[in-house]
């Protein structure tokens, strides 16, 4: 099995500038990380990072660039290929080792970054994530707390094929106990990763390859070392008042680049940027629907079963009346992701899909898009 | 005069393993001995039948204590000189206590259960008491046991009050963990018990982190006094699964402070170790990853004792990790559910008959440590701590339906921590989202 180490000069989809009244200093989502792990590594020395290859080798995608010289292999610990034992391929990544390691030291009052190289690789962990890791302080009755941090990249990169390519919010956000957060621009990414080291829960960070090199302007107060998001709130991007579009990670970029084609078209489209998977701000989306009275959900995940679906049912649930259409629903083709590039691209969600939906909800008739 | 030798494989070029006491293994025809090509693929029925000769070990002894153990006295071999005794009084009745308290509770357990007072899950350590009071008695109250879902006895001997696991056991809101954890998940922070896991080896890595935890405060945080030891108690059907190896590699790499302690039963629920596992000995896997790794008769308490002395002391030098391999044998089934019908009578019968108690019993008394009268005692007293643990538990509290959304995050509503350091859900301007209680 090869894994590809993506090389750090992917063109962007497209481009993420937008008119923003403060200053516009730019800083990309790998900055972004690096500068968050810095400052809380310096802040509380009980912070510690542990991975494959995040301390010689820089991290494989270089978000910990620049932190072994400065905090020493003792608070950024390169570990062997130990995640869960499967096979015996010297690629092969073994995780359940260092995430149990880290659950346990988090147990006692320390407080592990652990990074995946990506989260599929977080699936030979995955009983220490959720047995160990979410449920302890329930099964403790509160006496056991873990802060513990699971960070990586989720979802699909450009090519990996299907064991690289998953996308892992829905799973871990159906488990009680975790805090999942999944942010999209620097902002996000600065504000949630220091809110997620600070938490005493045990928070799966799902962050996005693809977004890493992407430079998103940033203020003042986003470069404040004490600037925290909150977690559980999600943010309106982009106001509307025709149509809600939810969206967290890179589908928000796409979200607003479908929203500027709909502006077009005299469709006003209000873009939700998630941030939060669990817990899940139904009230925001709740209260846009009220506003607007149709949803899109956008994910890049399968559909059966994933966000979409949760946020189609608290809608439901809350805000029946308000609806003038059925929910839409964009997500991943129900198939393990294919290799070929045009097959790639049909097997995750394109700007297109998302105009398309958005018209559907706001009945212009335009045809569904042919199932596979 | 017989001796107890116990002797540790050092992880130097060639390491070597020695067994404890070959005697014990001996002594026993029944006893597969891994030579070669197996022909163990098949039922343990074959197995029993292959008598063979004992390995003759051509490494010498290169330690031997002086004073002789459980075992030897049990086997009629009296000794004579009681300036060397390996226990004090005191410490006899220690150990004494607290293998009655695990026989006797676990005993109480399988009545509760078959009352319907207990339901779920049970699994019981009654044989296995030994290897639990040989190691955790000499802990302090700082050092971390991680035990997987057999963890009554680990919780008792760690310092739990059995009212508090009878309750846990019954689901009262008394309980260790309020009710809300159950006989496979008990957890204690005053007593550093850390788990009770359910999964197989799930207990090695978080155990592996409580010991690294330790090491990172002592070299990190500069906290002089953080030189606690942990203990990952664990089965030999957890010996085949990749987390042990993980961890072993790992606890070597970094010379954690933590023993690895299997207590090999010979039986993972139905299957037999022999039938399971290319090679048996577990203890040799030690030396493999470059760890000390040490065989010992698990049915003797003060063998056992001794061996974990030296194990517990290497770790809290900070000369890494150990593997410990005790011999031991449950006499219930997995758990009460389990109809134990694989096991052969006659093995079930030999290992009672080196039961840990009578044996530890029979030491006492023969050396006049103790006699019949101060032990009976004991076990009276024994039996009212336990009469009153049921009392308690049946006279507590279920828990108030109100708990059953607590304790889900130690973050009070699950928002998460502001740049302030205060919770968000106590800010006021923050409007509730979800996780409402």
């Amino acid at each position: 099995m090869l894994r590809a180490i993506r090389h750090k000069n992917i063109l962007p989809a497209f481009s993420a500038f937008r008119a923003f009244s403060s200053s516009a200093k730019e800083m990309t989502v790998r900055e972004a990380l690096n500068s968050a792990l810095d400052e809380e590594m310096s802040a509380d020395p009980k912070v510690f990072l542990m991975g494959e290859e995040v301390g010689e080798y820089q991290g494989a995608y270089k978000i910990t660039k620049g932190l072994l010289d400065k905090y020493g292999p003792e608070r950024v610990l390169d570990t062997p290929i130990t995640e869960e034992m499967a096979l015996i391929c010297l690629l092969n990544i073994l995780q359940a080792g260092f995430t149990g390691i880290g659950v346990g030291a988090a147990y006692y009052g320390l407080r592990p970054v652990v990074e995946f190289m990506t989260f599929n690789f977080s699936m030979q962990a995955i009983d220490h994530i959720i047995n160990s890791a979410a449920k302890s302080n329930y099964m403790s009755a509160g006496q056991i707390s873990v802060p513990i941090v699971f960070r990586g990249p989720n979802g699909a990169a450009a090519g990996v094929g299907a064991q690289h390519s998953q996308c892992y919010a829905a799973w871990y956000a159906s488990c009680p106990g975790l805090k999942v957060l999944s942010p999209y621009s620097s902002e996000d990414a600065r504000g949630l990763l220091k809110a997620a080291i600070r938490d005493p829960d045990p928070v799966v960070f799902l962050e996005n390859e693809l977004l890493y090199g992407e430079s998103f302007p940033v203020s003042a107060e986003v470069l404040d070392s004490s600037f925290c998001l909150p977690i559980g709130k999600a943010k309106i991007e982009r106001e509307g008042k025709d149509v809600t579009i939810t969206a967290f990670s890179k589908m928000v970029g796409y979200a607003l680049k479908a929203a500027e084609i709909l502006a077009k078209e005299g469709i006003s489209a209000e873009v939700i940027n998630l941030r939060s998977i669990r817990p899940l701000d139904r009230s925001t989306i709740n209260a846009s629907v009220r506003k607007t009275n149709r949803l899109v959900t956008v994910e890049e995940g399968f559909p059966q079963h994933g966000v979409g679906a949760e946020i189609c049912t608290s809608v439901i649930e809350e805000s029946f009346g308000y609806l003038d259409a059925p929910v839409e629903r964009i997500a991943g083709a129900d198939v393990p992701m294919p290799y070929a590039a045009n097959l790639e691209r049909m097997a995750v969600p394109q700007v297109e899909d998302i105009v398309r939906a958005a018209k559907r909800a706001c009945y212009r008739s335009v045809p569904l898009a042919a199932t596979a | 005069m017989s001796f107890s030798a116990t002797n540790f494989a050092q992880p130097r070029p060639v390491p070597v393993g020695i067994r404890s006491n070959e005697k014990s293994l001996s002594s026993d025809p029944f006893r597969f001995r891994f030579r070669g090509s197996p022909s163990f693929l098949g039922s343990p029925h074959s197995l029993r039948f292959n008598p063979t000769p004992p390995l003759k070990l051509a490494i010498p002894h290169s330690r031997r204590s002086p004073a002789a153990a459980v075992t030897d006295v049990s086997n009629g071999k009296m000794v004579k000189s009681s300036a060397n005794m390996l226990i004090t009084k005191e410490e006899g009745l220690e150990l004494y206590e607290d293998m009655i308290l695990g026989r006797f509770f676990e005993d109480m357990c399988a009545q509760m259960y078959y009352r319907g007072k207990m339901f779920g899950f049970v699994h019981l350590y009654n044989g296995q008491e030994a290897v639990s009071t040989g190691f955790i008695k000499l802990l302090k109250k700082e050092d971390t046991v991680v035990s997987t879902y057999r963890d009554h006895v680990h919780a008792l001997s760690k310092g739990v009050p059995a009212r508090a696991v009878m309750s846990e056991l019954f689901g009262k809101a008394t309980g260790c963990c309020r009710g809300q954890g159950g006989s496979m998940h008990m957890f204690s922070k005053e007593h550093n018990l850390i788990g009770g896991f359910a999964f197989i080896g799930e207990g090695i890595p978080v155990a592996t982190g409580a010991a690294f935890s330790s090491k990172y405060r002592r070299e990190v945080l500069k906290e002089a006094s953080a030189d606690h030891v942990t203990l990952a108690f664990f089965g030999d059907g957890t010996c085949n699964n990749g987390q042990f190896y993980e961890c072993l590699n790992m606890a070597a790499l970094w010379k954690l402070p933590i023993i690895f302690v299997v207590e090999n039963n010979l039986w993972a629920i139905g299957m037999s170790h022999l039938r399971a596992t290319s090679d048996p000995e577990i203890w040799k896997k030690g030396p493999a990853f470059g760890m000390a790794g040490v065989h010992v008769d698990g049915m003797d308490v003060l063998k056992v004792r001794e061996v974990a002395k030296e194990a517990i002391e290497r770790a809290r030098r900070g000369d890494g990790p150990t593997l410990v391999e005790c011999e031991t044998y449950r006499f219930r089934g997995h758990s009460l559910a389990d109809p134990d019908e694989l096991r052969d009578p006659a093995e079930k019968a030999r290992y009672a008959a080196r039961d840990p108690i009578s044996a530890l019993k029979k030491y006492m008394i023969e050396n006049k440590l103790a006699n019949e009268q101060e032990l009976k005692s004991i076990e009276k007293k024994i039996d009212e701590v336990l009469d009153d643990a049921v009392e308690y538990s049946d006279e507590s509290p279920l828990p108030p339906r109100s708990q059953l959304l607590e304790n889900v995050f130690a973050d009070p509503k699950g928002f998460g921590i502001g740049p302030d350091g205060k919770y968000r859900c106590e800010d006021p301007k923050f409007t509730q989202g979800t996780a409402h209680v």
